[in-house]
């Protein structure tokens, strides 16, 4: 199952970070000194501050895609699976906050604070263990027996997965545009350097707080040491007492608990859904984890937030219906010269 | 070898293995005594790895049963068809019955918790399927359902393995790696880990400190963080028995453990066997080619051959059996 890597041995998480960040930083100031009308801003004007709130909303959209390109990247390290249906599990967690939030009775931005936090923690939680158990329900039925399979039929199988769940929305629930209530009110925040809008800050700050989680949970308890090590060698992991159904299966929770966070974000943030979303914004997101190496999460972290700054940059040049292009052009760029993407493709860090 | 009272710790019991037309594995009756040091040799392609693994529950065989410790754990699956059913029957009968009620009293109310409820029960029962506890695997025993097991529970129930050719988690840390070890031994659950319960961290310590002292049992103490692929051959080899000793575990196989090996680093290994078994009072089940480890080390050899046991007893006894002298050099070589 493993196969041969560039050898930068333990250097190799720094040194791209550090190269991620550097691009990140070049792409940020490029896009501060051009204007919208591409015009060069020498001077601290208009056009900064624009390209300032613009740069805001790439994190918060990186976020977004880092959250779900998370549940890719995860599923792909310990089955090597790329796991089709995994949008379409986001787009179900954003109808289930959908679901939560109306059925609370709300319909705009809530004052009352206490009540904000109840409206929150009740969309995230039962968003998260509806789309968890949804994933691990895909994982039983349509992907476990056929591990041992060609690997064509279960990327398929994940294919078919992606349609039945789309049909269910768009025949059960809506085939058309819902409305999510946004319950945090929009307001600017002003920080001293910059302004931030409350739900980006708000969308942000729980992107990287559940990233940060993730990351211990692989690195420091008991269950994530057994996703790496069935990562690494799924038949030796069992035999070392490693239960690997129920370790892919709480893999697959958790990297759908994810998408559903992103779900209920996608609500937060954009304030709608469709049954169409898991495609469209799964593509991204599964660019995304290519971008930053498949298999390590932190590279799946990383490559969302540079695919919300280049589409971003489309849009500050006046160019956004040609984001999906210059996207796709840097992947193959990144690709060409990094074929394991900007992280590479790091074992130790898979799960 | 009937001069210990202690039962053996595996039977192994008219174990066969076919795959497709070929007989992998023929009727092999086989005993570990408790605390001994015993090896099973044979020629290339003699089925010892097969066997190997059939009882480590990689395979089930085609006929015949495992026991290990006095509980039978591998054989064929019995009724094993039943359950799926345990799980998806009782919600089903709960569905019908608030169904027909609800229609009786025309209450829709009634009929949406009555699905809800059956829905709730059928997911907790999935989700128990899938994490199978031991009081979900008792129940099941007592439907009597009977599932090979798994190499995962094989381990729980006290078997640690070494591989022929190395399999540690390479790009993990050689504490990782004996951490990963530990795994069946540890109980802390994501809902420890997320709460960073006390049991959490006192576990995490503790399984650091008992890490540490494994490696240094082997003899790789100061190379805790090493990655494990960095290690030197050797170390490589003895990481792997320190990762199997750390699942604490009561019968150690180990397969080709000095394969690739040069005399003097063989002498070290066969020195650390004899420590496994005084110093924790394990007993040691050996698959080797190298006669020299086998004759000096054992108990007891048996010897495999295209499938069948055909010859047991001590080193000297199996050395001088003209069929094993026959399997080893061919046909001319007892003439």
């Amino acid at each position: 199952m493993s196969r041969p890597r560039p050898s930068l041995g333990r250097w190799r998480l720094p040194v791209g970070a550090v190269i991620a960040l550097v691009v990140a930083f070049l792409i940020i100031l490029f896009g501060t000194l051009i204007g919208p009308e591409g015009t060069i801003q020498m001077t601290l004007g208009r056009g900064v501050q624009l390209a300032e709130t613009q740069y805001i909303n790439a994190l918060t959209v990186g976020a977004l895609y880092a959250l779900v390109a998370l549940g890719y990247t995860m599923v792909y390290g310990i089955i090597e699976l790329i796991n089709f249906a995994h949008g379409d599990v986001w787009m179900v967690g954003s109808f289930a906050s959908w679901w939560v939030i109306t059925s609370l009775g709300v319909s705009g931005p809530i004052t009352d604070p206490v009540w904000l936090v109840i409206v929150l923690i009740l969309a995230f939680s039962i968003s998260m263990v509806a789309t968890g158990v949804l994933g691990v329900i895909i994982e039983r039925f349509a992907y476990r027996p056929l591990r041992n399979a060609p690997r064509l039929a279960p990327l398929i199988t994940a294919i078919g997965v992606s349609y039945i769940l789309e049909n269910l929305i768009e025949n059960l629930i809506s085939d058309s545009i819902v409305t999510i209530p946004r319950p945090i009110p929009n307001t600017e925040l002003n920080l001293g350097l910059f302004s931030i809008g409350s739900v980006n800050l708000f969308v942000i700050i729980m992107a990287v707080a559940l990233m940060a989680a993730l990351h211990l949970f692989i690195n420091r308890t008991r269950l994530g040491r057994a996703m790496r090590s069935t990562a690494a060698d799924r038949d030796a992991a069992q035999l070392m007492g490693v239960n690997i159904n129920q370790t892919i299966a709480v893999t697959f929770f958790i990297g759908s608990a994810l998408a559903g966070a992103a779900g209920v974000v996608q609500g937060l943030y954009l304030g709608y859904s469709q049954f169409q979303i898991g495609f469209y914004g799964g593509l991204r997101a599964f660019t995304a984890a290519v971008l930053g190496g498949i298999g390590n999460t932190t590279g799946a972290a990383i490559g969302g937030f540079v695919i919300g700054f280049l589409e971003v940059t489309c849009n500050v040049f006046g160019y956004g219906k040609w984001s999906e292009a210059f996207v796709f052009a840097t992947l193959v760029l990144v690709l060409v010269f990094r074929p394991t993407g900007i992280l590479g493709q790091q074992q130790g860090d898979r799960a | 070898m009937t001069d210990n009272a202690k039962p053996p710790i595996l039977v192994a019991k008219g174990v066969s293995k076919h795959f497709g037309g070929l007989v992998a594995v023929n009727s092999v009756d086989f005993d570990v005594p408790q605390g001994k040091i015993v090896s099973l040799i044979g020629p290339n392609g003699a089925g010892k790895t097969t066997f190997f693994n059939i009882i480590a529950g990689l395979y089930e065989p085609t006929h015949g049963s495992v026991s290990f410790t006095g509980v039978e754990m591998i054989a064929r699956g019995r009724r094993s068809w039943a359950e799926p059913l345990a799980w998806v029957v009782p919600p089903l009968i709960i569905a019908l019955i608030g169904l027909i009620v609800a229609t009786a009293a025309s209450s829709t109310a009634l009929a949406a918790v009555t699905i809800l409820v059956s829905l709730i029960l059928l997911i907790s029962a999935f989700l128990l399927a899938i994490a199978r506890p031991p009081f979900y695997l008792r129940l099941l025993t007592r439907l009597g359902i009977f599932r090979s097991a798994r190499p995962n529970d094989m381990v729980v129930a006290g078997l640690g393995r070494t591989f022929q050719n190395i399999r540690l988690f390479k790009t993990m840390t050689a504490r990782d790696n004996v951490m990963v070890g530990m795994h069946s031994r540890m109980r802390s659950t994501p809902v420890d880990a997320v709460l960073r319960s006390r049991r959490h961290y006192r576990e995490e310590k503790d399984a650091d400190a008992k890490a540490r002292r494994w490696l240094a049992f082997v003899g790789l103490a100061g190379k805790e963080n090493e990655v494990a692929r960095n290690l030197a051959y050797g170390d490589q080899r003895r990481l792997e028995i320190a990762r199997a000793l750390a699942s604490e575990p009561k019968l150690l196989l180990l397969d080709e453990p000095t394969a690739g090996m040069n005399p003097s680093e063989t002498a070290e290994m066969t020195t650390l066997f004899g420590r496994i078994r005084t110093e924790l009072g394990l007993t040691i089940l050996l698959i080797e080619h190298d006669m020299r480890v086998v004759m000096g080390v054992s108990d007891r050899v048996t010897v495999l051959d295209h499938g069948e046991k055909i010859a047991e007893g001590t080193s000297q006894e199996v050395r001088a059996n003209p069929r094993v002298i026959e399997a080893y050099l061919g046909k001319a070589a007892r003439a």
